[in-house]
């Protein structure tokens, strides 16, 4: 199957998206979802687009695939735009949504979708690949979860293209079939294609890219190698009961990145946690209830965009 | 022409029964309960004196096959919701030959409903001319033209959970401003602004396989005028639904 992925044209000039932004208006007021972004991928990277939700992942992957025009800034795409590298079929996308159409097979669907390429693989070829070969002839509305998934990853590949991009593919998928899938997206990459993908779980990203890009409150806030990012998202998590609190002053206790509130709760994103939770005491008898707790990501990106000083 | 995808275009709407089942139920159920149920009456048309359920069963053909066509925009709602309309365009799929799918499918489904009306005319002993009913059958389908767009248009601004009462409220006042549920008195007011709507020339068009002239310069330039008016919407909405739904 090795010669069915051969390039179209070896791809000379890889993905730029330079200096992108974009705003939406809603009844709450102007959400800026992407705040001027820079990134640039090589042809035959497989990249991680990391970050919490609503950390402009989406927003950006709507962007790269001209399903969204930016506010200001370029994308190209293989020196062209989205829309031009489409059109030569160059582009395969699984996007976020999890629904095929209905009242088809999966044999069927891929042989439909195929028909819209100039160069797509045989359905054969994209069925085994994908492995949906043994629910060929199964009908889309009678899938389970994952294999909906395995379908939407045929649909992207059908056109053999030089670019993948998975927004969140694994979203709906269980441990093993979650082994599965990325097994198969390394087959892909592994024959010189380029890869991004969005997720939002630190263990996938540094699994499968070669490189991650760390998104938060619409900006990149780190950008490199899996291990040097994972090394930046080591912090820890104070959460106590503190009823009234100053959340500027907490900011300021040692130790502490950023505080957070809910209700009579604080959250406090920490650098050294044991100089915070001492100074905390100290500062505020009234605390209690605490909590130290290895940070997720979403409290590595608050520590690591209020350690850059970006505007909340 | 992209062959392929036709098929499977077609294939898909054939395998949605209920989809299939109600566009063709409603208009025939109507024909059964009150052209059925008075099928020895007789009318005054024009100078003829008719049978009320052939009056009224090429009425209901006009009727059936103008709701097949607006219907087609709920299947584009749903494939909306399910983000097909998105991953559609991330394939070099020429809006085209999409706008060509869509207007293919609703043609069948509106042939299918005027074959389903006749055939039920059949079983009760209706007859019509056949020169008669091609001329009919023609300038019906020249009239679904706006209306299809205005299927595709609502498609793609509303949402599955909202189209429903948008159809039925839409095609309910296409019918009753277009004379096709009763005639319009001649030369009320509620005609001159009937005529300004396709539906009334539809109702005009299944007229025509009973006995009546065929459209006025009018009745051309009206649906002419929304034919162009409404693909333009359809081709805007379609261009601009790249959102998330």
């Amino acid at each position: 199957m090795g010669s069915a992925f051969a390039a179209h044209r070896p791809p000379s000039t890889g993905i730029e998206l330079t200096a992108v932004t974009k705003s939406f208006t809603t009844p709450q007021g102007a959400v800026h979802a992407v705040r001027g972004i820079d990134i640039s991928i090589s042809p035959g990277e497989t990249v991680a687009l990391l970050g919490p939700n609503g950390a402009g992942k989406s927003t950006t992957i709507d962007m790269l695939l001209g399903l969204l025009a930016p506010d200001s800034g370029s994308v190209s795409l293989f020196g062209q735009t989205p829309q031009a590298a489409i059109k030569v079929g160059a582009i395969g996308a699984m996007l976020q949504t999890g629904e095929v159409l209905r009242d088809l097979s999966v044999r069927e669907l891929i042989d439909m979708m195929g028909a819209l390429y100039p160069r797509p693989l045989s359905v054969e070829q994209t069925l085994e690949f994908a492995n949906l070969a043994d629910i060929a002839d199964r009908k889309t509305q009678k899938l389970s979860g994952g294999q909906t998934q395995r379908l939407r990853f045929a649909v992207a590949l059908v056109s053999n293209p030089d670019l993948l991009v998975l927004d969140e593919p694994t979203v709906a998928m269980d441990v093993e079939a979650r082994r599965d899938f990325w097994a198969t997206m390394r087959g892909f990459s592994s024959r010189g294609k380029t890869v991004v993908f969005a997720t939002h779980y630190l263990e996938e990203a540094d699994a499968y890219a070669d490189r991650i890009i760390l998104m938060a409150r619409g900006q990149v806030v780190a950008d490199g190698p899996a291990t040097e990012i994972k090394s930046m998202t080591g912090s820890k998590v104070i959460r106590a009961t503190l009823p009234d609190a100053d959340l500027t002053e907490l900011g300021a206790l040692p130790g502490v990145t950023s505080a957070e509130q809910h209700g009579d709760a604080v959250t406090l994103a920490c650098s050294d946690s044991d100089s915070a939770l001492r100074a905390l005491i100290a500062a505020h008898p009234r605390a209690r209830d605490f909590e130290v707790t290895g940070a997720g990501l979403e409290a590595a990106f608050l520590q690591l965009t209020a350690s850059q000083g970006l505007d909340r | 022409m992209n062959v392929r995808y036709f098929k499977y275009e077609f294939l898909r709407l054939f395998r949605n029964k209920r989809f299939f089942f109600f566009s063709l139920a409603f208009p025939l159920l109507l024909f059964i309960c009150i052209g059925a149920a008075n099928r020895t009456t007789t009318i005054d048309f024009g100078n003829l004196k008719l049978r009320f359920i052939l009056v009224y069963m090429v009425a209901m053909a006009g009727y059936g096959a103008m709701i097949a066509a607006i219907g087609g925009g709920g299947r584009i709602a749903s494939e909306r919701a399910a983000g097909w309309n998105r991953q559609l365009r991330l394939t070099p799929l020429p809006p085209s030959t999409y706008f060509t799918a869509k207007i293919l499918t609703s043609y069948v489904m509106s042939l299918l409903s005027i074959v389903v009306l006749f055939a039920a005319g059949l079983l009760f002993g209706v007859h019509a001319e056949a020169g008669r009913i091609g001329y009919m059958v023609g300038l019906i389908l020249i009239g679904l033209l706006p209306l299809i767009a205005l299927g595709v248009l609502i498609g793609h601004l509303l949402t599955p959970d909202s189209i429903g009462p948008a159809l039925g409220g839409g095609a309910g006042f296409l019918a009753f401003v277009g004379g096709m549920w009763f005639p319009l008195q001649s030369g009320s007011t509620l005609e001159k602004i009937g005529e300004l709507f396709p539906s009334y020339w539809i109702a005009q068009a299944a007229r025509v396989g009973v006995g009546a002239s065929g459209w006025p310069p009018k009745g051309w330039l009206v649906v002419a005028a929304w034919t162009v008016a409404l693909s333009a919407a359809a081709a805007r909405a379609y261009q601009r639904d790249t959102k998330r739904v």
